[in-house]
């Protein structure tokens, strides 16, 4: 006759994978005389499995705006600290764009703010989309960039952002205000997603320098670049938006 | 963004996954979380750095959702599944009969102070001592409700009548 040396706490423990080690042999002992309560305990793993996968889902949804801190309240709280950091952004970007294609004069003329709102649009737009975020999901990318090259007019090239924890979920094709537009979209392990906006670069503005502007809460890094104007939008702060737009820049000009 | 305010967004994720499985319903779920970190940054100063931000921050999470359910306990607590949720794709594990759509329900019908514990160890997989600091409760009540609420899980999953019988502790 076994002795009740086992509470139902150490058996709970054993379910969970918390019971210490030293207790084991014990327990495993209790489970294989005691079928009903080894059956019992299988089930309870089987509901903490089946709470993973009816819940981490939940996980990698992107993060939704109304979650995330309002910056508003500390910087107007400190307009000193605001102005530095407007200046440290001018300086920023400045040495970028010097740093990138020599110093240019950049006015942010009103073809780019067309390119950042009609960016940061599609990004408000498609980045919450649970089903459809693409049109052609990267698993075809060779397909993708020949597709959207062709509609664009010119090679397309897609940048891998894989070293900044952003994986390229695919893009698709978008109406731009010149004509056809591209979209890339990119997401990291938490779910939080990316966009990188291509429109062919119609009005032939010679502008090159890396600028930041924010819109409806979304930050977007944007440029100039040969045939194509870019902007890459995402809810992130700006140093890790502007790391990766360095990295979309190195990897669209190897 | 500050340290702080980075810090506590690294938990959003797992706070929003426990929120969902708690209250059920998406919007009330980041309504709860929304609420939370309100809360939480009002609250920073007194969180002592070092310790268990999660801990923290979940127990500030059963606060509220203690007070909002004491408040609205006139109002249903759960609200059916929602549509993404039903398509949720199902794991092969899952053949054995334990139904996804069966657990989520199940859930439902538990007292609600046995669903944070089975989430809280099951699904957030805290420890039972941490468990019991969250809710503010010794480790035997934690084991006493996490016993209670895995069995009448179980119990419904195998299609017993769900007994009409208050829980009194």
């Amino acid at each position: 006759m076994s002795e009740p040396m086992l509470n139902e706490s150490e058996l709970h423990a054993y379910a969970d994978g918390q019971l210490v080690e030293r207790r084991r042999a014990e327990v495993e002992a209790w489970l294989v005389a005691n079928p009903a309560d080894s059956e019992r305990m299988e089930a309870y793993r089987r509901q903490n499995e089946a709470l993973h996968a009816l819940f981490d889902p939940v996980l990698d949804e992107p993060i939704p705006q109304r979650l995330r801190r309002p910056e508003r309240q500390p910087w107007s709280m400190m307009p000193v600290l605001r102005h530095a950091a407007v200046l440290a952004w001018i300086a920023v970007g400045g040495t970028l764009g010097w740093f990138l294609h020599g110093a240019q004069e950049a006015r942010p003329g009103t073809s780019n703010m067309a390119l950042v709102r009609q960016a940061t649009i599609a990004h408000v737009v498609y980045t919450p989309e649970v089903r459809h975020p693409v049109e052609v999901g990267a698993d075809q990318e060779a397909h993708l960039a020949a597709w959207l090259s062709k509609r664009l007019g010119a090679t397309v090239k897609v940048p891998h952002l894989g070293e900044t924890g952003y994986e390229l979920v695919g893009g698709r094709l978008l109406p731009g205000a010149t004509g056809p537009a591209a979209q890339f979209m990119y997401q990291n392990g938490r779910g939080q997603r990316l966009t990188l906006y291509v429109r062919t670069n119609a009005g032939g503005s010679p502008e090159t320098a890396f600028r930041y502007a924010r819109e409806n809460n979304v930050g977007v890094f944007y440029w100039i670049d040969g045939p194509f104007g870019y902007a890459l939008s995402g809810d992130l702060d700006k140093p890790e938006l502007l790391r990766v737009a360095q990295l979309a820049y190195r990897q669209l000009n190897p | 963004m500050s340290e702080i305010d980075r810090l506590i967004e690294e938990h959003i994720p797992r706070l929003r996954r426990y929120a969902r499985a708690l209250v059920g319903d998406r919007v009330c779920a980041d309504d709860l979380v929304q609420d939370t970190l309100e809360r939480a940054w009002n609250k920073f100063h007194l969180w002592r750095r070092g310790s268990d931000l999660r801990a923290w921050l979940f127990s500030i999470m059963h606060n509220v959702h203690v007070n909002g359910v004491r408040k609205n306990s006139a109002a249903p607590p759960l609200l059916p599944l929602e549509d993404d949720a039903l398509q949720m794709p199902v794991r092969a594990t899952q053949e054995d009969g334990l139904q996804l759509r069966d657990v989520h329900a199940a859930l439902a019908c538990l007292p609600q102070e046995q669903r944070e514990v089975l989430l809280l160890v099951g699904l957030e997989e805290m420890r039972y001592e941490e468990v019991a600091k969250v809710l503010e409760v010794p480790v035997g009540t934690v084991m006493s409700r996490l016993s209670r609420g895995r069995e009448r899980l179980r119990q419904i999953m195998a299609g017993a009548a769900v007994p009409a019988l208050r829980v009194v502790k």
